[in-house]
């Protein structure tokens, strides 16, 4: 038994935190939830690169989905917002204190039903933060539902047979100039990490569309929101490795096998080529990938696409580096003189 | 000067009625400021359409030696240059008034009890000759020429308003003065004084300012440190976050960057949801908007209210809802403000009744929030919000910026513990951290209800009873945090008069015009929760009456639930037909018509 005591005490990272520093509360989600799995993704990423809870701050609307920021970093903020709202309390938040790393974490109804112009906007302004939508194509909490991303005439068991198409979350955000678009599935616990890290380095809207199965709502095989769909359909884009600012790239490739894109902080992440080419900073081949899996039906997961030469808002907002929130009263009033020079424009 | 019976110094009411969209502002400012640059009272109001062009709108000049800057009842001067309402502002003349008319415009059937002036401004501006597009901005400087010369407005003033509006630019100021001067010399020498209307040089307006409330508003935010401010376009709003992105870019930047951010938001929901974020994340924070808006911001204000966050909401208040009267003036959203959120939410209104107020409420509504950790509403209306008003200079906030209760580390490390929502100090305000404290004792979770006092999950029935009698205790606190109301008169009369906003200075006016006729005390509330001040004046009057521009006596019903035992004596006066209050209005309410 020592061996473990002194194991666990080796276990730390290099902000000095054990795993156990990241956990939340424990998850009131039913058994097999893709939500959990995707809270302990978070945790991973966190603890991996090695963050300090408190300079993240944990964001949520309304759902299934957005009870989970209670099952990840207790040491961090938070904020349960409303129903599809949360979009624009984490724009308040961050242009208020642009030091802090934000992850949001919300759901297909959440985003793409009630929330769609708040999450438009978001991507539109390029507000920094992690954006996940776990999309599992179905209210939970409510019971059954069909949302806005259920498949074309699905059969729920309550909610009978979905008669509409379902809005691309992905496609939505492209179409909003968004920069960092992904997909992934919660069955595949590395690709989403990697993703997150990689979320977490960028310097804009960073969106995460992962497919979540509802094991109790839509876990049916014929559902493209099920385990057993995602499993048998994903197709990864690429090999997903996210590469540290400090590190040095260690594993080697051979030329042409892989893609390195450059992140804001000086990390990078390395994309390796599976079966096809594809180059996710190419604007149309994104539109393209995701008109030809839905029509084909697979589950394309990976860095959809990315562009880190758009401005983040508060650099578009020409905004000073230190947050608002730490101003003086000095800094914040205006002095006298002014007051009277002002006035008398007045007069 | 000679003293002629016959003449009326320094005291009319003009009216200046134009198409929308016609240029006219300019010459009418050009007309107020010379006024108040001549020591006259004055003051302005636009009366205008919700449109961009051809619908008719009137700009309303009241001059009074007494000071008094309420609308009038009547009109003394008609300056007609459009041409559909020409008839109907003619009719509406007070008898012994005057019309200046351009004289393109058919005129309707003469009366003999006014006085008429023709303007050929079309001739007059051919003679300039201004480039095109400042045609029509010029012509409307005729009758500024026009109406100076028969007013004796002195044309030096007219020049410094002039470069007032022009922010000192000489070029437009010397094309408008050339228009302005050549009408003046046309009307000497082509019209013959006939009606008693002068004006005459006065000193009641040194050292005061002319400004609308919303810049007033705007100027008391950044005085008040305003960091955040998010907003949507709507009238009558618009103005207040206008000036807000006017003044800050010169007032708070550091190194060239900015140490704020205005942010147009997609609409009011988004807006107050943003504001709630800066205010949650340690920002000043704030959203401007008009009663639409605040209907759309009822979930979140009500989020606010339960997660304790500070924000505050600058309501410019119009008649609702939706289109047909957006232009219009109304005291219409207290009741709804006050309860607004879904739960047991009382929201705290501040309700400035002057520009000046408007500054100061401006900065204390952030030490108002930030102490009690909620969010703070500001009642304007678009009377005060959007019209001109003389103020004198606001004072400089002479109280220490409070920003409530924020644990920082070094105070969360000597304490040794934190639990947000417990009332340490029995004020029902509890300590919160700011997002970022790197304390391990500083996060918490915010959500609105089901949350214990250390903000954790919890559906314990005595959870939550406990949070809302805080809340309650909290409620109570406010009471003494926001401004008191303003008492008038001896305080022995049998005769109390509650009011509040924007009805200010007609109720001055009001109090002088029953001074010989009755006594009357007067209470102007200044903020939601009353004090014990408001109560007492109830108490202590025999008949009072509750002065508001709502159909519904909204501000009376709140009285008489705060002072149910007293609920009979309190009396409804309301008026809402979209148009501020007349002095004589009041005077007849209170007391019966005038003359009895």
């Amino acid at each position: 038994m020592a061996t473990t005591v002194e194991t666990r005490k080796a276990k730390v990272n290099m902000a000095g935190l054990a795993k156990a520093d990241y956990k939340g509360r424990p998850s009131t989600l039913c058994a097999g939830c893709g939500h959990n799995s995707i809270s302990s993704q978070i945790i991973n990423a966190a603890y991996e690169l090695s963050i300090n809870p408190h300079e993240i701050v944990k964001l949520s609307g309304i759902g299934c989905s957005s009870k989970s920021p209670a099952y990840f970093l207790s040491k961090s903020h938070g904020f349960n917002s409303l129903h599809g709202r949360m979009p624009s309390l984490a724009t308040g938040a961050l242009v208020a204190n642009r030091s802090l790393k934000a992850i949001g974490v919300s759901g297909d109804g959440d985003t793409a039903s009630i929330g769609m112009g708040q999450f438009i906007h978001l991507v539109r302004r390029n507000v920094p933060m992690v954006y996940i939508i776990e999309n599992n194509g179905v209210y939970g909490l409510t019971k059954g539902q069909f949302s806005a991303t259920s498949d074309h005439e699905q059969t729920l068991k309550y909610a009978g047979v979905n008669p509409f198409m379902p809005v691309d979350i992905c496609m939505e955000a492209l179409t909003a100039n968004g920069g960092f678009i992904a997909r992934s599935f919660a069955g595949d616990p590395k690709q989403v990490t990697e993703l997150i890290k990689a979320a977490l380095s960028f310097e804009g809207t960073a969106v995460l569309d992962i497919i979540s199965p509802c094991v109790t709502f839509n876990n049916r095989d014929e559902s493209t929101k099920s385990y057993s769909w995602g499993r048998e359909h994903q197709d990864p884009l690429h090999d997903v490795t996210y590469i540290p600012k400090q590190e040095e790239i260690q594993v080697e490739y051979e030329a042409g096998e892989t893609t390195e894109v450059k992140l804001h902080d000086g990390s990078s992440l390395v994309l390796k080529k599976l079966d096809e080419e594809y180059d996710p900073t190419d604007r149309s081949a994104a539109i393209q990938l995701l008109e030809s899996a839905r029509a084909n039906q697979v589950l394309a997961t990976g860095l959809i696409y990315i562009n880190t030469d758009q401005d983040s808002l508060q650099n578009a907002e020409q905004m000073i580096e230190r947050p608002l929130s730490e101003l003086t009263a000095g800094e914040l009033r205006p002095s006298e003189d002014s007051l009277l020079e002002v006035l008398e424009g007045f007069k | 000067m000679t003293e002629n019976p016959n003449q009326v110094i320094n005291d009319f009411s003009m009216v200046v009625a134009t198409a929308n969209g016609s240029g006219s502002q300019t010459s009418n400012m050009a007309l107020i400021r010379a006024l108040f640059r001549m020591g006259i009272p004055v003051s302005g109001k636009n009366l205008f359409p919700s449109n961009i062009q051809g619908l008719p709108t009137w700009f309303t000049i009241r001059a009074s030696s007494d000071g008094y800057t309420a609308k009038r009842d009547t009109v003394e001067i008609l300056v007609a240059m459009n041409l559909p309402t020409f008839a109907e502002d003619h009719a509406g003349l007070s008898p012994g008034g005057v019309c200046f008319y351009a004289d393109d415009l058919p005129k309707p059937q003469a009366r003999d009890d006014i006085v008429y002036y023709p303007m050929p401004i079309k001739e007059l501006v051919k003679e300039v000759n201004p480039p095109k597009d400042l045609k029509d901005y010029v012509a409307n400087m005729g009758y500024v020429g026009i109406i100076s010369e028969m007013l004796g407005i002195d044309l030096e003033a007219v020049r410094g308003a002039l470069l007032t509006h022009f922010n000192g630019r000489e070029k437009p100021v010397v094309l408008n003065m050339e228009m302005i001067t050549l009408a003046a010399s046309w009307a000497k020498e082509n019209l013959e004084k006939q009606d008693p209307y002068l004006v005459q040089a006065d000193d009641k307006t040194a050292g005061k300012i002319l400004m609308e409330g919303n810049t007033a508003g705007a100027l008391g935010a950044i005085y008040g440190g305003v960091s955040f401010a998010s907003w949507y376009p709507i009238t009558p709003a618009s103005s207040f976050a206008d000036a807000i992105r006017e003044y800050l870019p010169e007032l708070r930047k550091e190194n060239g960057k900015s140490t704020y951010a205005v942010i147009q938001a997609e609409d009011e929901l988004s807006a107050v949801g943003m504001a709630i974020g800066a205010g949650w994340a340690g920002a000043r924070s704030m959203t401007s908007t008009s009663g639409p808006g605040i209907s759309l911001m009822a979930e979140y204000v009500g989020l606010a209210f339960f997660a304790e966050i500070p924000i505050v909401i600058w309501d410019v208040q119009r008649m609702g809802p939706s289109t047909g009267l957006p232009t219009r003036t109304s005291q219409g959203d207290v009741m709804f403000v006050r309860y607004l959120g879904h739960g047991d939410t009382k929201n705290v209104i501040l309700l400035p009744g002057t520009v000046a107020e408007c500054f100061e409420f401006g900065w204390r509504a952030f030490d108002v929030a930030e102490r009690l950790q909620t969010p703070v509403f500001v009642l304007s209306d678009l009377d005060l919000g959007m019209n001109i008003w003389i103020s004198d200079p606001f004072d400089y906030p002479d109280e220490p910026m409070d920003r409530g209760k924020v644990l920082t580390a070094e105070q969360l490390e000597e304490i040794g513990e934190f639990a947000r929502y417990r009332d340490v100090d029995g004020d029902g305000i509890a300590y919160r951290t700011l997002p970022g404290n790197e304390h391990p004792l500083a996060p918490w979770f915010a959500r609105g209800t089901g949350h214990d006092d250390h903000a954790l999950y919890s559906e314990r029935p005595e959870d939550w009873e406990r949070n809302m009698d805080r809340l309650m205790r909290k409620s109570e606190t406010a009471r003494d945090l926001v401004p008191a109301p303003v008492q008038d008169g001896s305080g022995k009369a049998r005769i109390g008069l509650i009011y509040y906003g924007s009805t200010e200075t007609a109720v001055q006016e009001a109090r002088d015009r029953l001074a010989e006729r009755s006594e009357i005390d007067t209470l102007r509330i200044r903020a939601i929760p009353f004090n014990k001040d408001v109560v007492a004046f109830i108490n202590d009057h025999e008949v009072v009456h509750v002065l508001e521009m709502n159909t519904d006596g909204q501000m009376h019903k709140l009285l008489q639930l705060e002072v149910p035992e007293q609920a009979a004596k309190l009396n409804s006066l309301t008026h809402n037909n979209g148009l501020p209050l007349t002095a004589r209005w009041i005077a007849e309410s209170v007391v019966g018509p005038e003359g009895d």
